[in-house]
């Protein structure tokens, strides 16, 4: 077997591809999708010689395993998680050479959730919209991984450059997210604001995504009505009409019509995405110097 | 016209009326079709706002668009997509008695209209159209419906919708097409993008 793709033997519960997803799109509804943990795919792709938003494989929880139909060099970064090539252990976080026809096993997260699978060449499932990112909010882009499903591969790039050992950050014990202020912080009460910025919230398990949902003292709204749609952008933290936020993840509707009471700023956002349900999660409020508008009770 | 930040990349534009936040879409995108505006990755109009997302610089942005003069939305000349439909959608009842009409004039003047779509969102594809006199604005259902077929044509409030996939919705179904709103393959994707020029046109049940 010489074909470069690779079979499904354990879809794990829930691996899709991701790449750097499709931004420049949510005026059509499109949401940007990609990688949930950009730093981790750039890495995994780096150690096999990708470029950085090649598509790789994005497992939750409790991994993955994989037959390559031609010999590949992968590497798995992201979450912690045990690898094994025909059971045998090998290295996580460094390039493994997987010989064609061997099973490349991805185990369960041993901290974090998302763990990242880059083979040498990329996924090369079909582009949507110029990705391959695997969208879950509309449904564009290949599927969910299925057993028995076969994903191709794209041709190996040159050899991977030699690092055999990388950094790679571990996930947080406590999640902190640090927040600017609106855009309609003024639809709730300084009570509210307050709690927001000084109590402790908890992830929910019923996290995906689209959003990292949380546990925690719901936020009071000084403002009745119905907010019209408006524009979401990733790190949003919106406040639906149970008052616990939720921060908008990757695959996050483009519009919406709860208020948003503050944004996650973008760097925090790969922690948020390997953060088991109960990490503590603090949101805490950082302001730019020429900011006019004071917002009220933070 | 007041800006608002949105973390420290994006800027929401908002406006008091979905008149006005459709101009200034349409001279957003004048400019920018012209070289004279900011890199942007995304700009997303919507009921009362536009966002403009990935902006290296928002409250410089801001302070650009403020001293804009925005040209009214009288002269577009773009051609108008026309949307076939059977008006043979289960709420039409329900619409005609809205209406106080008999349902069979929903289609007469639902087809008299000329919509523009004011935003998109929900779904790839899906565009909120805007054209119908303030009179014959009707609720959304009282129970949502699990699934509404791919096709069809539906209102809420001041807007009228056309479904690209089967997916659960509240809005009244009124018809149904087989035009497809949304082609991945397709160049471009989406038959609808904002500000496009859209006209219904009645077609006899079953007929193609």
């Amino acid at each position: 077997m010489t074909d470069r793709a690779l079979a499904v033997v354990r879809a794990g519960a829930l691996t899709t591809v991701q790449d750097g997803g499709r931004p420049g799109y949510a005026h059509l509804g499109v949401p940007r999708s990609g990688a949930l943990d950009p730093g981790a795919r750039d890495l995994a792709n780096r150690l096999v010689g990708n470029p950085a938003d090649a598509a790789v494989l994005e497992t939750t929880v409790d991994g993955c395993a994989v037959r390559p139909r031609c010999a590949v060099t992968v590497a798995v970064g992201g979450a912690p998680c045990p690898v094994t090539v025909d059971g045998r252990p090998a290295s996580w976080g460094a390039a493994v050479r997987v010989p064609a026809g061997a099973v490349l096993a991805v185990g369960a997260a041993v901290r974090g959730l998302r763990s990242y699978v880059a083979f040498a060449g990329g996924v090369a499932a079909e582009p949507v919209l110029g990705s391959r990112s695997t969208d879950l909010l509309s449904g564009l882009g290949p599927a969910p991984l299925r057993d028995g499903a076969v994903l191709p591969l794209g041709p190996e790039p040159p050899a991977p450059p030699g690092h055999d050992a990388v950094p790679w950050p571990g996930p947080p014990g406590e999640l902190v997210l640090h927040v600017r202020p609106g855009p309609r912080d003024d639809w709730f009460t300084a009570r509210a604001l307050s709690a927001f910025a000084t109590r402790a919230y908890r992830v929910s398990p019923a996290s995906n995504r689209i959003g990292l949902r949380t546990e925690g003292p719901p936020l009071e709204r000084a403002v009745a009505g119905e907010l019209p749609s408006e524009g979401m952008v990733l790190g949003a933290v919106q406040v639906p009409p149970d008052g616990r936020p939720v921060v908008f993840l990757a695959d996050h509707p483009t519009t919406g019509g709860y208020p948003v009471v503050a944004v996650v700023r973008e760097r925090d956002l790969a922690a948020a995405a390997q953060a088991v349900p109960g990490t503590p999660v603090r949101f805490i409020p950082v302001r730019q110097a020429s900011r006019s508008r004071r917002p009220r009770g933070w | 016209m007041r800006t608002l930040p949105v973390g420290d990349r994006a800027l929401l534009v908002e406006f008091g009326s979905g008149e006005e936040t459709e101009a200034f879409h349409a001279e957003l995108l004048r400019r920018r079709a012209a070289g004279a505006l900011p890199a942007v990755t995304e700009v997303v109009p919507a009921a009362r706002t536009v966002l403009l997302d990935g902006v290296e610089a928002p409250e410089r942005l801001a302070a650009l668009v403020a001293g804009w003069e925005i040209e009214p939305l009288h002269a577009r000349v773009d051609p108008v997509v026309e949307i076939p439909v059977r008006y043979d959608g289960p709420d039409l009842p329900d619409v005609a008695a809205l209406w106080g009409v008999p349902p069979a004039d929903v289609a007469t003047v639902h087809s008299a209209a000329e919509f523009r779509v004011a935003f998109c969102g929900f779904a790839p594809g899906f565009g909120y159209l805007t054209g119908l006199p303030e009179a014959y604005e009707v609720p959304r259902r009282a129970t949502p419906r699990t699934a509404v077929p791919a096709g069809a044509v539906a209102m809420a409030g001041p807007y009228t919708g056309v479904y690209p996939r089967s997916s659960p919705g509240g809005w009244q179904l009124i018809g149904t097409t087989d035009a497809v709103l949304w082609d991945p393959a397709r160049e471009p994707a989406a038959l609808l993008s904002p500000g496009t020029r859209v006209r219904f046109v009645p077609r006899g049940v079953g007929a193609r």
